[in-house]
């Protein structure tokens, strides 16, 4: 396998196995706690290593994950004493484990080689050097077996406990009652996260895991109801995202990590703006298709309130009307044209008048909208 | 050991930094005192990462390492970043901390990638710009820190002045309304004085850090009081403290980084606080709960 290949794996398969937890933190508003799990795993690093002083002992990705953990329950310890906000408390507490981790660092710079560049930063370039080597065989590169078992445990516990996490995510409360643990479910989710975070960020640098966990599902939301759609999406995006992003960042010599952080944010704008349904455009375009149907209603309720009255001739003429109803003459004329055509209203010397036909469609829309209590809109009954 | 403080004291660069360092904890606490108070406590985060493609992008643009020009910036994107922040939260049903998520990764995976665009550049002497990431207090200079006196005495002048306002809209921004302030108005004002805080800190203590600036000194503040003048006042106090202290600690120890230890300093005085606070602290609350229970105890036994 050639050394670009191997690397878009990687990156498919981090980018997947990060948007599986990802899309429950999502759903449990706990976005920025990737932020400080991905910050604190240093620590746990940095102390693992103190007692193995073996870069590439697995138990440094023991270490790290549990302090990915304990970040969390930290973090929400500190929210329970109701003396600081979540918010705060997380700020709090991975800025000063962060701060110890380099400080431990920095102090022990002869024995400990580890570069907090690449940490931050990530540096997935690097990843065809590190090889797997069994029996003097050569596997491919290591990360690829570390991400790919990342993903598969991710895919076997949410697929076991999906119903659980479903239940705690959405209603732990009820979950609770019926005697599911939220808080056992809680940590198995938060074990994930953070397992994933220590693989992924070897690969892409804390900050951009961030990015791996949220904005796939995030966008995947954009585009489906179902939760099930939406995971199978936002694993999809998350890939593709990857492998876009490498090929994009080959092509202009720059950070490949950079890039694919850049790649997903790019697929979260277009379905933010494009999306069928929940996109800003389809949003606004309905949003201006009601505010014109509401403009013709009120016009003809306006007219229809008038007719036959003394005052019609001064209420509903053309060049009175954008007066009464508080609309510019171009808004009047737009909605009054739409009925004229439509057979509802009729012009006669700048005034209109409400034919039968735009009285019954009236009344049917009323019905429409107040049900019974219609009758009360009905012109007949002095409405 | 007094001597070696003597030393210290009087060494230039250690005044320096040391200064640059209390007037940066100075500026965080006072506007981080509404940031944590407004429950905006991770946009220091946002907007610290989202700068860095402005800075980037300012030095590739004029090639210069011009503090000012960098910090232009800095500023533009972040203050854009807390704008696609608000626009995200404002236009659709992305909660507001994915929305930080979101931005926050996106703007500074563009940023590296920037970075190492600028790196590949012939010539270009961009080594600098990477303290924006981690933070090199060390080499804070005379001009950096005039520069954070004057911005810092503006930022906390604006504070001074629309005191009032602040404090209406940080409690009751409803009420604010009703008697006819603009709250847009004085929410973006805010929250720019919040950018410009966060970015005067960057060289400092870089990227990761300075949001634990911005909140820290406030949280600790917090727990000492029920007046948010008192809480100003206590909190660019603690930052100060912590300012000074982790410049000191860094200069005794060799190979200590200034920003983290700042950042300890002031994360030991929250918990502190946190622990020791009268009336909201926990050992506070343990002792009245341990009295009221033998307050009931007596109660109960006198009446059986």
């Amino acid at each position: 396998m050639s050394a670009g290949l191997e690397i878009s794996l990687i990156a498919a398969l981090i980018s997947a196995a990060c948007a599986l937890p990802g899309a429950f933190l999502v759903f449990r508003r706990m976005s920025m706690m990737t932020d400080a799990i991905t910050h604190s795993i240093l620590l746990g690093i940095v102390l693992a290593f103190f007692r193995t002083r073996d870069l590439t002992s697995p138990w440094l990705i023991v270490g790290a994950t549990l302090m990915g953990v304990f970040t969390v329950w930290l973090t929400e310890t500190l929210t329970q004493t109701r003396l600081l906000k979540e918010d705060a408390a997380i700020g709090i507490v991975y800025s000063t484990l962060f701060s110890v981790a380099i400080i431990l660092i920095a102090l022990n710079a002869r024995s400990v080689h580890i570069d907090t560049d690449s940490v931050l930063l990530g540096e997935l370039a690097f990843a065809p050097f590190d090889r797997l080597i069994l029996f003097g065989r050569d596997f491919g590169a290591r990360s690829i077996y570390l991400s790919g078992i990342v993903l598969i445990i991710n895919l076997a516990v949410i697929g076991i406990f999906y119903k659980e996490l479903r239940l705690t995510t959405f209603d732990p409360a009820f979950a609770a009652a019926i005697g599911f643990s939220p808080f056992i479910v809680h940590y198995l989710l938060m074990l994930l996260v953070s397992m994933t975070a220590v693989a992924a960020f070897e690969a892409v640098g804390s900050v951009l895991v961030v990015a791996f966990m949220i904005i796939p599902p995030v966008t995947a939301g954009f585009l489906s109801d179902n939760m099930k759609t939406q995971f199978v999406l936002s694993a999809l995006i998350g890939a593709l995202s990857g492998v876009v992003g490498y090929a994009a960042a080959v092509k202009l010599d720059v950070s490949i990590a950079g890039c694919m952080a850049v790649v997903c944010g790019l697929f979260f704008m277009l379905a933010f703006l494009f999306a069928p349904k929940r996109g800003w455009v389809s949003e606004r375009a309905r949003y201006w298709a009601r505010k014109i149907e509401f403009d013709r209603f009120t016009l003809l309720t306006h007219l229809i309130h008038h007719a036959g009255s003394e005052i019609e001739e001064r209420e509903n003429s053309l060049a009175s009307l954008p007066h009464h109803l508080g609309w510019s003459p171009r808004r009047v004329e737009r909605a009054s044209r739409y009925l004229i055509e439509r057979g509802t209203i009729r012009s006669f010397n700048g005034i209109f008048f409400v034919s039968d036909r735009g009285k019954t469609e009236y009344l049917s829309y009323c019905r429409e909208l107040f049900g019974d209590a219609a009758e009360n809109f009905d012109p007949a009954n002095g409405g | 050991m007094i001597e070696t403080l003597t030393v210290i004291f009087q060494d230039y660069t250690f005044q320096i930094v040391a200064l640059g360092s209390a007037m940066l904890g100075v500026i965080s606490g006072v506007l981080g005192s509404f940031a944590v108070l407004r429950k905006q406590s991770l946009l220091g985060d946002c907007v610290s990462h989202s700068a860095l493609p402005g800075v980037v992008l300012a030095f590739l643009s004029t090639g210069e390492k011009n503090s000012v020009i960098l910090l232009l910036g800095a500023l533009a994107s972040g203050f854009l970043a807390a704008g696609f922040v608000t626009l995200i939260g404002r236009n659709s049903k992305v909660k507001s901390d994915a929305a930080q998520g979101i931005i926050l990764s996106v703007f500074f995976g563009l940023g590296m990638a920037l970075l190492t665009f600028s790196q590949n550049l012939p010539n270009a002497n961009q080594a600098g710009l990477k303290r924006f990431i981690y933070g090199q207090a060390s080499t804070m200079r005379r001009g950096d820190v005039f520069l954070m006196l004057i911005v810092g005495a503006v930022l906390i002048g604006t504070v001074v002045l629309l005191w009032k306002e602040f404090l209406l809209f940080t409690f009751d921004s409803a009420y604010g309304e009703t008697l006819g302030f603009r709250s847009a108005r004085i929410n973006a004002i805010l929250t720019f004085l919040i950018v410009c805080a966060i970015l005067i800190g960057l060289q400092t203590v870089g990227v990761v850090l300075m949001s634990a600036m911005l909140i820290t000194p406030a949280v600790a503040a917090r727990q000492w009081t029920d007046r948010l003048s008192w809480m100003v006042v206590l909190a660019a106090l603690f930052g100060a403290v912590a300012g000074v202290g982790g410049t000191l600690v860094s200069s005794l120890v060799p190979e200590m980084p200034t920003g983290p230890v700042i950042v300890v300093c002031i994360s030991a005085i929250a918990i502190f606080s946190v622990f020791f606070a009268p009336r909201r602290g926990i050992l506070a609350r343990l002792i009245e709960r341990a009295r009221f229970r033998k307050l009931l105890k007596a109660e109960i036994g006198g009446e059986s």
